[in-house]
């Protein structure tokens, strides 16, 4: 941390100390309010960055980062609140605003044209490139910006060919070479190696000590200790509280992190039966090519719900697919029962009673362009009565279908129409219908209640425990905490692809869960990471996790 | 004496493979653009119709061809509101577009009062070089003795080229085509873009039936162009999307045209449908060769954004 929060250490750029009375300040933002279809995204966030700093805002997925951030870089329009750059206010009504203003935000999805070289992604929509765009002398400023902040990637290569990170030095590579001096990194590090993340955080040292401001968004609680020299916490769309860094302890960032109050119902608890679903040392490779599951023991018996909490991209969705045969496992094995079925098609495993509500409901879970009846049928048309040799009955597909759309409490169906065109809610009671109904023995449901309102969250919850009672082992995966830490019966904690933690729900605090999420082994809770809950069978297949340690 | 007949039908490949140059030229701004139009053959005859019927109006090839030009873009435009606009499917408008442009060249040329089909141009273009220059070994019938037209068609292969690939406007034009949403955020306007290179498609095509009608045959017949529309559309991706292999694939295929003449002269004879699929099964074969390759497949392949409609909402 060679940051000095204290701006006399930047020299650079005069006129930026000269333009506003507080010349220390980059921008401030007054009572920011956004809401998205009455919802708010943020609520009266007040936040400040100064020149020189590299500033963290910390904070669960949904907790408003993304949202302030774009607020900043002009991509949003604030219902209210004011935004001020080097002490004078601004209204940002584009992102081309803002970045005539200095401020440019790298987003999670990188813009860049991948078959364009990095010389000519600088170049398009740059207002000083020429009308002959001269590449000799883009080509310079590249590497010239690129050795200065440790950026170095080669300006001929095409996007296609780089690593992400290397993308990823791109995109700062075009803000900078626009001039921005302000740079939001939103979740920077999601996409890249340990080693990636390192030249990163040179990268925005550099920057820093050269009097540039940086927002850097992160929810690991470690890289935020690592990099930053303030920190913001974010939860639910409001400021928790700003803080130096050096003086910030991590138990107390974890718990303004998470730190609400969690209503904990009563759980109803029922005796779990034996293994329904073993993985034993499953390593997986993600969409990218590097690892996303590294050795994952689990162990999810009849009765009993385990569920796998972690911030999204830390390999939740990768471990989904790879038990219902959607992904490869490199190594390791996947036992339904006692059938391995590490190498079994997906239909094989459908087959054998393994059921899976995705985490994406339109895209993986429902053919949109399909009427509802159609999408119901998606697995059972297979046997009779829905199939009669080689045709699908009509009036058996119709018959089930209004069975099931009773049985599911699904509304809002007139039976021609799109099944896009129905509300999350009943989309994903009809996921559920169809899944259970097909009796299955394993359900894996990833992010089963994420967007759904209120009502619908206790509705899909209610089936899950009715599931459940009924003897189906269930494996949900979620970000929500709540949910976690009703419905589960042992909680699994996934980071970078790893379980950091396995615990009883009884001794799960927010705090624990928190540190376990931002990768830190919880040295403020119980201990976690041992096998502490022997009574609901939590310890999964110890001679296998024996030879991992 | 062999070796003349070669030189000749060489030459006449080069006059057979201007009018495919020029749509194709045209059909390779547009779909740089992500717009990929189909109805290359019909904006040949629709353009070249009303180009012709200029020709015989008026000696300038000058202006036959700017009015045939602009009549072809008048037709894409139709593809580009329906393309851009609309959103519908860029294949069946494009189809569309063939028939309507089919229909509308049947008609103008074969409606009483006009009686094209009878009508002769007024003028016809003389080689732009000398006499000397023309009897050079070689060179001289292959470079030198052709009309305005082909050097004109040379010189804008040389601007493409430099536009697409060395203008800031190029940079913008290629972004929209291989990723409308990043030239979006960048200022670009996707829409505009996709009008206007649609539209220089158009003229592309007009300019090259009206070359066909009033030079090359002199003559307007219902279904002239034969099915050299759809040859220029294949040559777009038989040259890669790069401009100056569209002029190398642009004689290829005018060679094979020719090569049932030559073929003849030189007394073989192969079934004339034969050749006539032969550009097909090239730039197939072509696709073959590329796709073997993936770093040329990346390099040489469609706009990654090729007939995709952009809309804001959806990403």
């Amino acid at each position: 941390m060679n940051g000095d929060p204290t701006p006399a250490a930047s020299t650079a750029e005069p006129e930026t100390s000269e333009a506003g009375g507080e010349p220390q300040e980059a921008a401030r933002l007054n009572a920011i309010t956004k809401s998205f279809f009455g919802v708010p995204a943020n609520d009266r966030v007040d936040f400040d960055l100064r020149w020189g700093e590299i500033h963290a805002l910390l904070g669960e997925n949904g907790a408003g980062k993304s949202t302030l951030c774009s607020v900043l870089a002009g991509l949003y329009h604030p219902d209210s609140g004011e935004i001020h750059l080097d002490g004078e206010r601004v209204d940002l009504a584009s992102p081309q605003q803002a970045l005539e203003h200095g401020v440019g935000m790298v987003y999670q999805h990188f813009r860049l044209v991948d078959r364009f070289t990095v010389a000519e992604n600088l170049a398009l929509g740059h207002p000083e490139t020429g009308f002959v765009a001269s590449r000799r002398s883009l080509e310079r400023q590249v590497a010239e910006l690129g050795r200065r902040y440790g950026l170095e990637v080669s300006p001929k290569a095409a996007i296609w060919q780089l690593s992400v990170g290397e993308q990823q030095r791109v995109e700062i590579l075009k803000l900078l070479y626009r001039g921005v001096r302000i740079l939001i990194l939103d979740e920077p590090t999601a996409v890249l190696t340990p080693q990636e993340a390192q030249s990163l955080f040179t990268t925005m040292r550099a920057m820093a000590a050269d009097g540039q401001a940086i927002i850097f968004v992160s929810h690991k609680l470690d890289e935020v200790l690592e990099v930053s020299d303030r920190v913001t916490v974010l939860r639910d769309g409001e400021r928790v509280g700003s803080m130096e860094t050096a003086e910030a302890d991590p138990a107390a960032l974890a718990r303004m992190m998470v730190g609400r109050d969690l209503s904990t119902r009563a759980r109803s608890r029922t005796e779990a039966g034996s293994a329904a679903l073993s993985v034993r040392g499953l390593t997986a490779d993600g969409d990218r090519g590097i690892e996303a599951l590294r050795e994952i023991d689990l162990e999810v018996r009849e009765s009993q719900i385990v569920g796998v909490a972690g911030v999204a991209g830390n390999g939740q969705r990768e471990l989904a697919e790879a038990i219902v045969g959607l992904r490869r496992s490199k190594r390791g094995q996947i036992f339904l029962g006692d059938v391995d079925i590490t190498r079994t098609s997906t239909l094989q495993r459908i087959k054998l009673g393994l059921g899976f509500v995705p985490e994406d409901r339109m895209r993986t879970g429902m053919a949109g362009g399909l009427p509802l009846t159609a999408n119901l049928a998606l697995k059972a048309y297979r046997q009779p009565p829905l199939s009669k040799g080689p045709l699908v009955s009509k009036r058996a597909v119709e018959e089930r279908a209004r069975t099931l759309e009773k049985q599911f409490d699904i509304r809002g169906v007139r039976w021609a129409m799109p099944t896009s065109l129905l509300s999350g809610g009943n989309i994903q009671r009809a996921i559920l219908a169809r899944e259970l109904s097909a009796r299955p023995k394993v359900l894996v449901a990833a992010a089963p209640t994420r967007g759904l309102d209120v009502a619908a969250i206790e509705a899909i919850r209610q089936i899950l425990l009715d599931e459940r009672d009924a003897g189906t082992a269930i494996l949900m995966i979620s970000e929500d905490l709540e949910e976690i830490m009703d419905l589960s019966d042992v909680i699994v904690v996934l980071y970078e692809g790893r379980i950091m933690g396995r615990l009883d729900p009884d001794d799960a605090s927010p705090e624990v869960l928190g540190m376990l999420m931002a990768g830190r082994t919880a040295d403020a809770g119980p201990d976690a990471a041992a096998d502490t809950a022997p009574d609901t069978g939590a310890d999964t297949a110890p001679d296998t996790g024996a030879d991992t340690a | 004496m062999n070796d003349s007949v070669l030189l000749l039908s060489l030459a006449s490949a080069i006059v057979i493979g201007t009018p495919i140059l020029l749509a194709g030229l045209g059909e390779m701004m547009t779909e740089h653009s992500g717009v990929m139009n189909l109805g290359v053959e019909g904006m040949m005859l629709g353009g070249g119709v009303v180009g012709f019927w200029m020709s015989t109006q008026h000696p300038s090839m000058a202006l036959a061809l700017a009015v045939g030009g602009g009549v072809g873009a008048l037709f894409a435009l139709i593809h580009a509101y329906l393309a851009v606009t609309l959103r519908v499917n860029q294949i069946v408008s494009g189809l569309a577009l063939v028939i309507t442009g089919t229909g509308f060249a049947g008609f103008v040329g074969s409606s009483n009062d006009s009686a094209l089909i009878y009508a002769r141009p007024q003028s016809s273009l003389e080689p732009v070089f000398g006499e000397g220059m023309q009897e050079l070994p070689l060179v001289g019938p292959l470079v030198f003795g052709h009309d305005w037209v082909v050097y004109l068609s040379w010189l804008l292969v040389a601007a493409a080229a430099f536009w697409l690939f060395r203008t800031r406007a190029g940079l913008a034009v290629r972004a929209v085509g291989e990723d409308p949403a990043t030239a979006d955020t960048v200022g670009i306007s996707v829409g505009v873009t996709r009008y206007v290179y649609t539209m220089i498609g158009g003229a592309g095509a007009g300019m090259g039936g009206t070359y066909l009608m009033a030079e090359i045959f002199a003559t307007y017949q219902h279904g002239i162009t034969a099915g050299l529309g759809w040859i220029a559309f294949a040559l777009v991706t038989f040259a890669g999307w790069r401009p100056w292999r569209a002029l190398v694939a642009a004689y290829v295929f005018g060679a094979l045209r020719n090569l049932g003449f030559t073929l003849q002269i030189l007394g073989a004879s192969v079934p004339s449908d034969v050749l006539n699929a032969l550009p097909f099964v090239l730039t197939i074969v072509a696709l073959i060769i590329i796709s073997a390759r993936p770093a040329a497949a990346r390099k040489y392949s469609a706009p990654s954004a090729l007939a995709v409609p952009y809309s804001r909402e959806i990403r």
